[in-house]
């Protein structure tokens, strides 16, 4: 019977959902990080679109998430130890973005339900993932809130301190301001229509942070092939050493 | 000027490391040491992370160390037979403490043993140059000449395999030189420095080699150990940062000029007291991070796929 009642809920719910969509756009889906890479700002915009006149029912809310590529990360704890201090714990998290950042129109806890965060993982905590913290610790919660803080003050996670601004019911804003310690991937820019704290419409698009120029070069050239880097690194030095001696021998003259 | 670093991955101001690099190279000038020493903390402090830090720091000691050694094959003062030996341990030494560097990065464990190798080592160089040059000065006011003893004969000297030293004056075996090049070697690696201020005292007190060739042979020896640990680092973790290190090489090339300027000022004395000084300072300001209880208990570390 269970099937049923699923069945006729999406039926009833379907026309709800497909009155309002999302169309949104970008100020920019490619960032390049170049040498004098100083952070950027992204504008994330929309509108809604309707077949219909504006719903009755609830005010409309918009989320607007902007994500960096994932990895997992060890998070290391320092305790005193005959009196230095030294890491003693560890957990390892198994996936946690390298940039997140929410953008909303009013407080995350009034526009979404529990259960909706849960199902589209949108808050920050929601984002990390967590399963095997070794048996001997017990406060592993204390590991991901430590994360999230330590990104927050780098300006890595966090709100956008403008919000998002909603217009009529039906256009709407937000700006990201991307920091220089920018790690390179795609970043997903998601947008969520909620409607009495159930999303009701989403979207998402793609912006590709590269490195760009010297960087790239540098950064392919140390890790695909390490032996002519190194080698590169040396020769550098070797001629700054020389030069430099050159140039000081002269100036002695 | 903000300048993003490759293989850092972050972005810090081009004038703090040319200023980094700058002051580094002004020290190196005045007391002729490479400034691995220095150069390695100071980059932990504005955020370069360590490893990075480590293996940067080396490639700008290479390059330091070899404009001071052009300097001195002028003068004749590299005992080059020496240095190979020396060189032969180091290398040793340096690929055993690139292991140990990698080894202790998984550990999670690589900021403590920097942290204490620079405090043990530095704090032991630093009270005993303090002793050494305040007993000189004393002796220079009260007008008595230092007691010199020309030959030690302390067991290193009775060891086999001996072999001629020329330029040095010596004949001894050569198993401590190789003792002393491992041990500089395996702290070079993971200390990111040259080991010069090791390295000359060891020479000095251990193989008993003459002062007017110890700087320019453990320059020379320095370029080929410091040379590897980088070549080591780029090919086993990628952590060598060209970026950085070309910012904090042009830096002390130039801070090298107007520090040789500044010691041919000041008494010689003063300035093995200044320097001494300042490598208590670096040491006791990286004991107070062990000792103090930090503001952050918590750190992240990228998991290596």
């Amino acid at each position: 019977m269970k099937w049923l009642a699923l069945v006729v809920g999406v039926l009833l719910a379907w026309p709800a959902a497909a009155q309002e969509e999302v169309i949104s756009g970008l100020s920019q889906d490619r960032i390049s990080i170049t040498a004098n890479f100083e952070g950027s700002d992204l504008l994330v915009y929309g509108a809604v679109k309707r077949e219909a006149p504006i719903p009755e029912t609830g005010v409309l809310q918009v989320i607007i998430t902007l994500e960096g590529p994932s990895g997992p990360i060890i998070v290391r704890r320092k305790s005193r130890e005959l009196g230095i201090w030294v890491n003693t714990a560890s957990v390892e998290v198994d996936n946690a973005p390298s940039f997140y950042a929410v953008a909303a129109t009013a407080p995350l806890e009034y526009i979404l339900s529990q259960t909706e965060d849960l199902r589209h993982k949108i808050s920050v905590v929601q984002k990390i993932r967590s399963v095997g913290a070794p048996q001997d610790i017990l406060d592993s919660l204390a590991f991901t809130d430590a994360l999230i803080r330590i990104r927050q003050t780098e300006g890595l996670y966090g709100a956008a301190e403008s919000g998002t601004y909603l217009k009529d019911q039906t256009l709407f804003n937000t700006s990201f301001d991307l920091p220089a310690n920018l790690v390179e991937g795609n970043y997903i820019a998601r947008i969520y229509l909620l409607r009495n704290r159930q999303v009701i419409a989403s979207n998402q698009s793609t912006i590709y942070v590269r490195k760009v120029g010297i960087e790239r070069w540098l950064y392919t050239l140390a890790q695909d092939q390490p032996a002519a880097y190194g080698a590169l690194a040396l020769f550098l030095a070797a001629l700054a050493g020389w030069a430099a001696s050159e140039a000081f021998r002269r100036l002695r003259r | 000027m903000q300048i993003y670093l490759p293989i850092a991955e972050v972005s810090v101001s081009a004038i703090l490391l040319f200023g980094i690099g700058g002051l580094v190279g002004v020290l190196s000038g005045l007391f002729g040491v490479g400034g691995g020493f220095l150069i390695t903390p100071l980059l932990f402090f504005i955020g370069v992370p360590p490893t990075v830090a480590v293996a940067t720091g080396a490639n700008q000691v290479v390059a330091s160390s070899i404009s001071g050694v052009l300097a001195h094959l002028k003068r004749r003062s590299v005992d080059i037979r020496m240095g190979i030996v020396l060189l032969i341990g180091g290398l040793a030494g340096s690929a055993a403490g690139v292991w140990v560097f990698n080894l202790l990065s998984r550990l999670g464990q690589i900021d403590l043993v920097v942290q204490l190798t620079y405090v043990v080592f530095l704090g032991l160089i630093g009270l005993l140059m303090l002793q050494e040059s305040l007993r000189a000065m004393r002796r220079a006011r009260s007008g008595t000449a230092p007691r010199v003893k020309r030959h030690h004969h302390i067991w290193v000297h009775n060891l086999p395999l001996k072999m001629k030293f020329r330029t040095s004056g010596l004949f001894i075996s050569v198993i401590p030189p190789l003792i002393v090049g491992a041990a500089v070697g395996v702290l070079a690696a993971i200390m990111g420095v040259g080991g010069g201020f090791i390295m000359v005292p060891a020479m000095i007190y251990l193989l008993g080699m003459p002062t007017k060739v110890v700087i320019g042979t453990s320059l020379f020896q320095i370029i080929f150990v410091t040379g590897f640990t980088t070549f080591m680092h780029a090919l086993t973790n990628q952590s060598v940062d060209l970026m950085l290190a070309l910012l904090l090489i042009l830096g002390g090339v130039v801070g090298a000029q107007v520090g040789t300027r500044i010691g041919a000022r000041l008494n010689a004395e003063q300035l093995r007291v200044l320097l001494a000084l300042l490598v208590l300072v670096v040491s006791a300001r990286i004991a107070a991070d062990l000792l103090l209880e930090p503001s952050e208990l918590y750190s992240l570390a990228k998991v290596k796929q």
